[in-house]
């Protein structure tokens, strides 16, 4: 077969497309007779349903927004955690040791000690999830931070900046694209860690929680419709978030002229 | 239009610690420059000449003796000393238009003034039409040129330039040189080149400081007294080229003498004194 049988912008397609239709092949010839297994186009129907009665948007709306308020508070804690750590080698040397150990604590183990605090309901879930966008946030915007080319450094010294033109015109510059990567990663951590809370802080409205509905009531197509949308959102979120950082950062390009 | 900026250096020593101990670096240098004047410092690696620039233009400190500017001690870095540094040291993230302008973020001058003086200096070294290009987008030559307009924006009283052309090809630095001697005549500024590439210290300079590593120490100052352009090619510059190649292998003689000296066991040179003495001699051949 040659590969350009298939228009090269729908190539990707082509293996989500093999297995729906597998999946249409194995109900519509009774490959397996399980309840499990629902019919592509009961699937469909649920999904209309959801979307005509608007029950799909309260919860994704629910959903979506714990996910913004837990990221937008764990991503600005970290990068001032981490611009904090990178700038100073007092606090380094205070609060890295702590911080470093911290991090290695998987996050799940943190919502018992959450909901001890917070309870089961929206304060805990943000609490969880502006922890998931914390970390790789702090990360990245430190190693942004110290990575600053000492040269540069020099340059902005010989051209006498202040300290606020060092970090306007330097520092943050040259680390933006480690924080981007930051906030890309705390952002996609944070809808996997949306969907976690839901499941394990059991509570409220949510996408997470459509899904345990239909689990609980052995409503397959209600499962799978949730899994889609989940996925939809995901790649949408990480969609948007690769936009912004390649317009910031336009100009890592390559080389376009040589004389 | 030479402009003020007479620099004097009177005996000046630096040195580094290295493992606890004190490693002299420059030892007492005394030179002066003169406004308007051109003067190449040349000398084999490890001969402290970048140290020395780095001091004028005050990224250093801590040294012995004075370094004056106009009469007046030379304490961290002013927008009174430019300098060029071999890498372009441009920032990735700005066009040629913006890394230029980053030389009069804190200049006394009014936007207008600044706008103007940007565009002038991209004139000066040949880059109209690349304004708005990234550094990513230029040879190295030409990255060069961005980092030479960025020094000399803010009409600094010294230019000074560590081995600037020393990573560009044979063909692009000749060019280079030939442009940086015509923004020298058009500016009138004081200029000190670290080279270690003796026909370009010649070529540019008005004299030529050879410097002698371990420690760094001033061996000669050789005057060029010639016309400007000049041809390399010309005898009287051959002459001058063999005056001050003749300076390094005496210095390879020197380090030869110390090193026997060594294996009759009264010198009192390091272990890796003798080291000097290849790099010299492949240098004046």
């Amino acid at each position: 077969m040659r590969a350009d049988i298939v228009p090269r912008p729908l190539r990707g397609f082509v293996i989500p497309a093999l297995l729906v239709a597998l999946w249409w092949a194995a109900v519509r010839f009774g490959w397996s007779t399980s309840p499990l297994l629902v019919a592509p186009g009961k699937v469909w129907q649920t999904g209309v349903d959801q979307v005509a009665s608007g029950k799909v948007f309260a919860a994704l709306g629910a959903s979506l927004w714990r996910d913004l308020a837990g990221f937008a508070i764990g991503a600005s804690a970290g990068l001032l955690f981490g611009a904090l750590l990178g700038a100073s080698r007092l606090a380094e040397r205070f609060i890295g040791p702590s911080f470093h150990t911290l991090k290695q604590i998987s996050l799940f183990a943190w919502i018992p000690l959450l909901s001890v605090w917070f309870g089961l309901g929206d304060a805990a879930k943000v609490a969880f999830l502006s922890l998931a966008a914390f970390f790789p946030v702090v990360l990245n915007t430190f190693e942004g931070i110290r990575s600053v080319p000492p040269d540069l450094l020099e340059v902005a010294r010989v051209l006498r900046f202040t300290p606020a033109q060092r970090w306007r015109k330097v520092i943050l510059p040259s680390a933006a694209p480690a924080i981007f990567a930051g906030i890309h990663l705390g952002l996609i951590y944070a809808w996997l860690a949306t969907l976690g809370a839901e499941y394990l802080l059991v509570s409220g409205q949510g996408i997470g929680n459509l899904m345990i509905d239909g689990r609980e009531h052995f409503w397959m197509d209600m499962v799978l419709f949730g899994v889609f949308v989940v996925g939809l959102v995901g790649f949408t979120l990480n969609w948007i978030a690769s936009r912004i950082e390649a317009r910031a950062l336009a100009w890592r390009g390559r080389s376009v002229a040589q004389f | 239009m030479p402009r003020v900026g007479t620099l004097h250096i009177d005996h000046l020593s630096k040195q580094y610690a290295v493992k606890g101990e004190p490693l002299p670096v420059l030892d007492n240098i005394t030179l002066t420059v003169n406004p308007g004047e051109f003067v190449s410092i040349v000398g084999s690696s490890g001969c402290g000449k970048s140290t020395l620039l780095r001091l004028i233009v005050g990224l250093e400190d801590d040294y012995q003796g004075e370094v004056l500017l106009d009469g007046q001690r030379v304490v961290g870095t002013s927008l009174d000393r430019g300098i060029v540094f071999q890498e372009h040291r441009l920032f990735p993230w700005l066009t040629v238009e913006q890394n230029v302008a980053l030389g009069l973020l804190n200049a006394r001058f009014t936007e207008a003034q600044k706008t103007q003086s940007v565009r002038e200096h991209i004139a000066l070294v040949g880059l109209e039409g690349f304004e708005t290009a990234y550094p990513h987008q230029l040879s190295g030559g030409m990255s060069q040129r961005v980092a030479i307009a960025r020094a000399l924006v803010n009409r600094p009283e010294v230019l000074l330039l560590d081995e600037p052309f020393g990573a560009l090809d044979a063909l692009t630095r000749a060019h280079l040189q030939q442009e940086l001697h015509r923004i020298w005549q058009a500016e009138g500024i004081t200029m000190i080149l670290v080279t270690h590439d003796v026909e370009e210290a010649i070529y540019l300079g008005d004299k030529v400081v050879v410097m002698e590593p371990r420690p760094g120490r001033v061996r000669r100052i050789v005057p060029v007294e010639l016309a400007h352009p000049r041809d390399r090619t010309a005898l009287p510059f051959a002459r001058i080229k063999e005056d001050v190649l003749a300076e390094f292998a005496g210095e390879a003689e020197a380090a030869t003498a110390a090193r026997h000296a060594d294996r009759r066991g009264d010198g009192t040179r390091g272990p890796d004194s003798g080291s000097a003495l290849p790099n010299g001699l492949r240098f004046a051949l």
